[in-house]
């Protein structure tokens, strides 16, 4: 303990303790998650009656592209990493990353790709306004000129993520603690070492589909431009080749998470580890070969829409193994209510209501009436929201004592719980139906038959983001004056970073432990 | 001279790492594009048509009567005027059919216009076969000028019996800014045309 922290701002600039840079990854993704709530509260306010009121249309449609871009990589994608920076080499008993002077850049040129990104909102043109998607040639011959810090705002993100990924899996790889072998690691481990190799393999196609617009645009190629001899439907392909394995990798760690959680509050150990992990491979590699199903209505002949149809309905399978996994390891077990189990049992149930509707979408002559309808809105946040955030969320309250030495309150944290599962819920549910009424995603203005639904869901959404405002006092106020907690924490938790003391020290695990 | 790998094994898995990264952005940007053409063009998929067709000499089915209808449709801010003199056709597969577009430039500038062609059902687009066609090349269409534009085609006989009609549509585009070369190379021409008497 000779050795700590530097003093002062510099700390933090050049730092490379795996601790120090987890923390400002977290940090990091709640402000892009708080921003990226004000963009969705601006959609909800617009979207709170019919007709026009508060936005133009153009704004409107600039909200809900950085809504989602900022979400995914911003708040969830840095959120993910920060806690594996945090606990993977105190789970696998190493004394820090793998590579962190490496480690300390992918974080830092976060910050900036963000500051582009969002900058482009006060230039001329405004921001990007085609979707997160940004489908070509709305986004290339049609993009207003910010399209460009667009571009090399999600170079800058893609680099941060395989300099992460590749820091992941050398850590896990190479520097686990004698005795821990691979199926003795914890499943969170398991689950980002995943993670890390879908993002090494598909980041680098974000990256290229996003050099090609460029091009595009800038030096008269033609990849996505007909008049050249070029197609657009390859833009979804190349987008989706990369889309599909992204939405696993916001879930995969997620499944981690509360893979810790259930166990400890179960007072059981996980049912079918084995399973789990079997079952994490076989997601990553169907993510791979089911991404047209996002371009069901692009035109697709009868065996391609069968193939990617069956393919998507099989990742129900090895989803099922593990949702049922949980489940059997909650059975009979001497379950507690902590906030992280409420977080976590909430994750099961409504990551499986979205994997139901998941399922439905996947069907595809259904898909022709769903596509592009709120229905799709409902399905997506019903996965993305009690699947990544609510674990995320669950990860904080579970691991917080460990980090800062001191206790949350049970009662302020089982009120944000309920609060955000509320709000969650009256966001997002009348989205099922509203879409199935056929009210098309991304339009600032709807028919009056969709009113009711909406002034709901716009309700909840407010209710769910004074929630996270909860959160954030509840976090400062822990670790400001929270009471001490103990080393343990928990009752009798399993894993490596509860036999360190608490808060865990600057420097863990420079002896490595012995495992047994 | 084989590299030696880095003595570091953190090292050496980075490296490897690093290159599946580099992999993966070269798959994207030089492979898909083109493996995607290829899969298109052999499958007929996106009912994008193939190049020019050698007529060989083949039977012309008296039996079956197909249906081809011709679509055009102006890409935006292409002023062209541009349609084809019929609508639709009836042909034995296996005759050869000529129809024409007709296109009439109204702006005051010279121009260059390519069409796309697309063709539904999918999978009739493999046994379509134009022998001559204006989408080939680009055409150039000087300040008021109008042209007619001939489509030779014919039906394979090999059509799957279950397609009655095929539907083919041309978009036109603007594509003055990527051929400077051919309205400098038809300035050239007009000049020695007029400087000639």
């Amino acid at each position: 303990m000779a050795h700590g922290p530097a003093k002062g701002l510099t700390r933090w600039l050049y730092t490379t303790n795996h601790k120090d840079i987890g923390s400002m990854y977290l940090w990091f993704s709640f402000a892009m998650f708080i921003l990226g709530g004000i963009f969705a509260l601006v959609i909800r306010a617009e979207l709170f009656q019919p007709g026009l009121q508060i936005v133009e249309p153009n704004l409107f449609n600039q909200m809900t592209t950085l809504h989602g871009l900022v979400m995914v990589f911003g708040a969830v994608m840095p959120a993910f990493v920060g806690l594996a920076n945090w606990m993977i080499p105190m789970m696998v008993g190493a004394p820090d990353m793998a590579l962190p002077r490496m480690n300390n850049w992918s974080f830092w040129i976060l910050p900036f790709a963000f500051t582009m990104l969002v900058s482009t909102l006060f230039m001329e043109g405004g921001a990007p306004n085609f979707g997160w998607t940004f489908y070509a040639p709305l986004s290339t011959t049609y993009a207003p000129p910010s399209v460009t810090f667009f571009i090399f705002a999600v170079h800058i993100m893609g680099a941060s993520s395989i300099m992460g990924s590749i820091n992941i899996i050398a850590t896990i790889l190479n520097m686990r603690a004698p005795g821990m072998t691979m199926m003795k690691m914890p499943l969170f481990v398991w689950t980002w070492l995943i993670t890390a190799y879908l993002l090494i393999a598909v980041m680098p196609v974000l990256a290229g589909v996003v050099t090609m617009m460029l091009m595009d645009i800038h030096f008269g190629t033609s990849f996505f431009n007909a008049a050249g001899g070029g197609d657009p439907v390859l833009f979804q392909h190349v987008f989706w080749f990369f889309g599909h394995p992204e939405v696993y990798i916001m879930i995969l760690p997620a499944f981690g998470i509360v893979s810790a959680i259930i166990p400890t509050f179960a007072r059981k150990p996980l049912f079918g580890y084995s399973s789990m992990v079997y079952a994490t491979a076989a997601i990553a590699f169907l993510s791979f070969i089911v991404w047209a199903h996002h371009m069901f209505t692009a035109g697709m002949p009868l065996a391609g829409e069968l193939f990617f149809m069956y393919a998507t309905m099989l990742i129900a399978v090895p989803t099922g193994v593990k949702v049922f996994n949980w489940t059997a390891t909650m059975f009979k077990g001497s379950m507690t209510f902590e906030t992280p189990m409420l977080f976590s049992i909430a994750f099961v149930i409504l990551f499986t209501i979205g994997g139901f509707s998941g399922l439905m979408l996947a069907i595809a002559p259904a898909d022709f009436q769903y596509h592009d309808t709120y229905f799709v809105v409902a399905h997506f946040h019903y996965v993305l929201v009690p699947g990544a955030i609510f674990s995320i969320t669950a990860g904080v309250y579970y691991w917080l004592p460990k980090w800062c030495g001191k206790m949350y309150s049970e009662v302020m944290g089982k009120t944000h719980f309920w609060l955000a599962f509320i709000g969650l819920n009256l966001t997002f549910f009348p989205m099922h139906f509203s879409g199935l009424a056929g009210m098309p995603r991304r339009i600032p203005d709807y028919h009056m038959m969709f009113a009711d639904w909406n002034m709901i869901s716009s309700i909840g959404a407010f209710l769910f983001g004074g929630a996270q405002i909860l959160f954030l006092y509840i976090v400062i106020s822990t670790i400001i004056s929270g009471k001490k907690a103990t080393d343990k924490v928990w009752e009798n938790p399993e894993g490596l970073e509860w036999t360190v003391p608490s808060p865990a020290p600057y420097h863990t695990f420079s002896t490595p432990p012995e495992v047994k | 001279m084989k590299l030696p790998m880095p003595q570091n094994p953190i090292h050496a898995l980075c490296l490897k790492l690093g290159a599946l990264g580099f992999a993966m952005f070269a798959f994207a940007v030089w492979i898909m594009p083109p493996i995607y053409d290829v899969f298109c063009e052999v499958t007929g998929l996106n009912g994008k048509t193939g190049g020019r067709y050698e007529a060989r000499v083949a039977g012309v089915d008296n039996e079956r009567l197909i249906t081809v209808q011709f679509l055009a449709t102006n890409n935006e801010g292409m002023p062209w005027s541009f349609a084809p003199e019929v609508q639709s056709v009836r042909v034995h597969p296996g005759e050869q059919t000529v129809i024409h577009y007709r296109a009439h430039n109204p702006t005051g500038k010279d121009m260059v216009g390519q069409a796309i062609p697309s063709l539904v059902p999918f999978k009739a687009t493999s046994y379509f076969h134009k022998t001559e066609c204006f989408c080939f090349e680009q055409q150039l269409l000087k300040a008021g000028e109008s042209a007619d534009l001939p489509m030779y085609f014919i039906v394979d006989p090999d059509l799957p019996s279950q397609v009655h009609t095929i539907t083919l549509s041309y978009a036109l585009f603007d594509v003055t800014d990527r051929y400077p070369e051919l309205l400098v190379s038809s300035a050239q021409l007009s000049n020695e045309a007029t400087a000639q008497p």
